[in-house]
């Protein structure tokens, strides 16, 4: 399957079917993120029904503190 | 009348009325490390009229490949990095008011300088801050600015009381952990890259060039090549605490305890007593040298190093321990030299 995260073009595993696998695939799935598909912002509580569709347009932003 | 601005003013934009408001214009700066020197460094360039730099800490070696106000001199004389800053910016400005203060400013000490302040600037390592700042920012209606970055990624998003988002809606809950300068360290084109979106939206908001405004959360990661810009507008919360129909400022309650933190990439810990507590640095410093163990002092701090620990006590009564990520062994060290 082939999604567009943060503006670049990558394949990712068939094992990932929804918003969660992609989060735990990047190893984010512990971390503050926001989490925009096709132009919505997903709730959070929803990240790991939400299923990923190949052409997905993905924006993952996370929350850091260094500074 | 000489012409320093004059490649700013033609810039149409900002222009001779523009640059006139940036003159007229207070703004507060959190933080000087790295996103702190950059911000200064640009807004005291630009011609802003009064800058306040509040910092806890000092300069050191590890700072030099990024904090870009800092020099080696800075770094063996332990200046306060408030100090050095104020010191490095007057040169490159003396029409510029510059205040600094050495401190880890609490709710009531930031409500003191916020007098007249137009914008405030986040340039922390910490959301304790940030939290803190989001509050203050919506109970006195002053935007702010986050910036924030690690390894080759970097993050930046404006408030506007009363217009955006606030972060505290924004974030699910406040991160805690995660990356940190320290496990994955930090390259200074990432600084300089929020830097600069900070930069240009504090200009934005200086000249009043609301409609400009980013209103958009920017992150970017620059050896992945990866960037990216999501519209946060309809997560604004309105039963948010920090900036709700009901706001209670949660982070602005002082709680009457000893605060610890551990610092981004110095394998030290902060100790502040619960009170403000002003002491003598010769007293101190008196006391310590009668322990095993070197004792250093300037204006500013002592420095105290016993076997492979380093403890750096201010004014104010704070105490930095080095060599420890243990809050529990730092707390040991504080009170068993200063009680
Ligand atoms: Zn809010």
């Amino acid at each position: 399957m082939k999604l567009r995260i943060n503006g670049e073009w990558l394949t990712v595993p068939e094992t990932i079917h929804t918003v969660g696998d992609l989060l735990s695939h990047f190893q984010l799935d512990q971390r503050v993120v926001i989490v925009e598909q096709n132009e919505t912002i997903l709730e959070k509580e929803s990240r790991s029904e939400i299923k990923v569709q190949d052409g997905d347009i993905i924006e993952i932003v996370q929350f850091v503190g260094g500074g | 009348m000489n012409d320093r601005y004059s490649r700013q003013t033609l810039f149409s934009p900002i222009g001779e009325a523009g640059q006139k408001k940036i003159r007229d214009k207070h703004v507060l700066l959190l933080g000087a490390g790295a996103l702190g020197t950059g911000n200064a460094e640009a807004l005291v360039r630009a011609g802003v009229g009064r800058l306040t730099v509040i910092d806890r800490d000092y300069v050191e070696w590890s700072n030099l490949q990024r904090q870009q106000l800092y020099t080696e001199r800075d770094a063996k004389d332990r200046l306060p990095k408030a100090i050095a800053a104020k010191q490095r910016l007057m040169e490159v400005n003396s029409e510029v008011r510059v205040d600094a203060y050495v401190m880890d400013a609490n709710p009531v000490e930031m409500e003191r300088l916020l007098n007249g302040v137009d914008l405030m600037m986040d340039a922390t390592d910490n959301f304790d801050g940030r939290m803190m700042m989001n509050d203050l920012s919506q109970k006195y209606q002053i935007p702010w600015i986050y910036g924030a970055c690690v390894s080759s990624y970097g993050i930046s998003y404006t408030i506007l009381p009363g217009e955006t988002p606030c972060l505290n809606c924004l974030l699910d809950r406040v991160p805690i952990g995660g990356m940190t300068c320290d496990t994955a360290g930090i390259i200074s084109p990432a600084v300089q890259m929020v830097m600069a979106h900070q930069t240009v939206e504090a200009m934005k908001i200086l000249v009043e060039d609301w409609s400009a405004v980013r209103q958009k959360l920017v992150s970017f990661d620059l050896w992945q090549n990866q960037h990216t810009s999501i519209n946060v507008s309809k997560m604004k919360n309105d039963s948010c605490p920090s900036c709700g129909e009901n706001p209670v400022y949660p982070f602005l309650e002082y709680k009457q305890q000893m605060k610890t933190a551990v610092l981004c990439g110095r394998d030290s810990v902060q100790i502040r007593p619960p009170a403000n507590r002003e002491w003598s640095l010769e007293e101190v410093a008196k006391t310590l040298a009668k322990q095993e163990g070197h004792v250093e002092q300037n204006p500013y701090l002592v420095s105290f190093t016993t076997e492979n620990r380093r403890m750096v006590l201010f004014k104010d009564g704070r105490a930095l321990i080095h060599g420890t990520q243990d809050i529990t062994e730092a707390k040991t060290l504080y009170h068993r030299y200063l009680g």
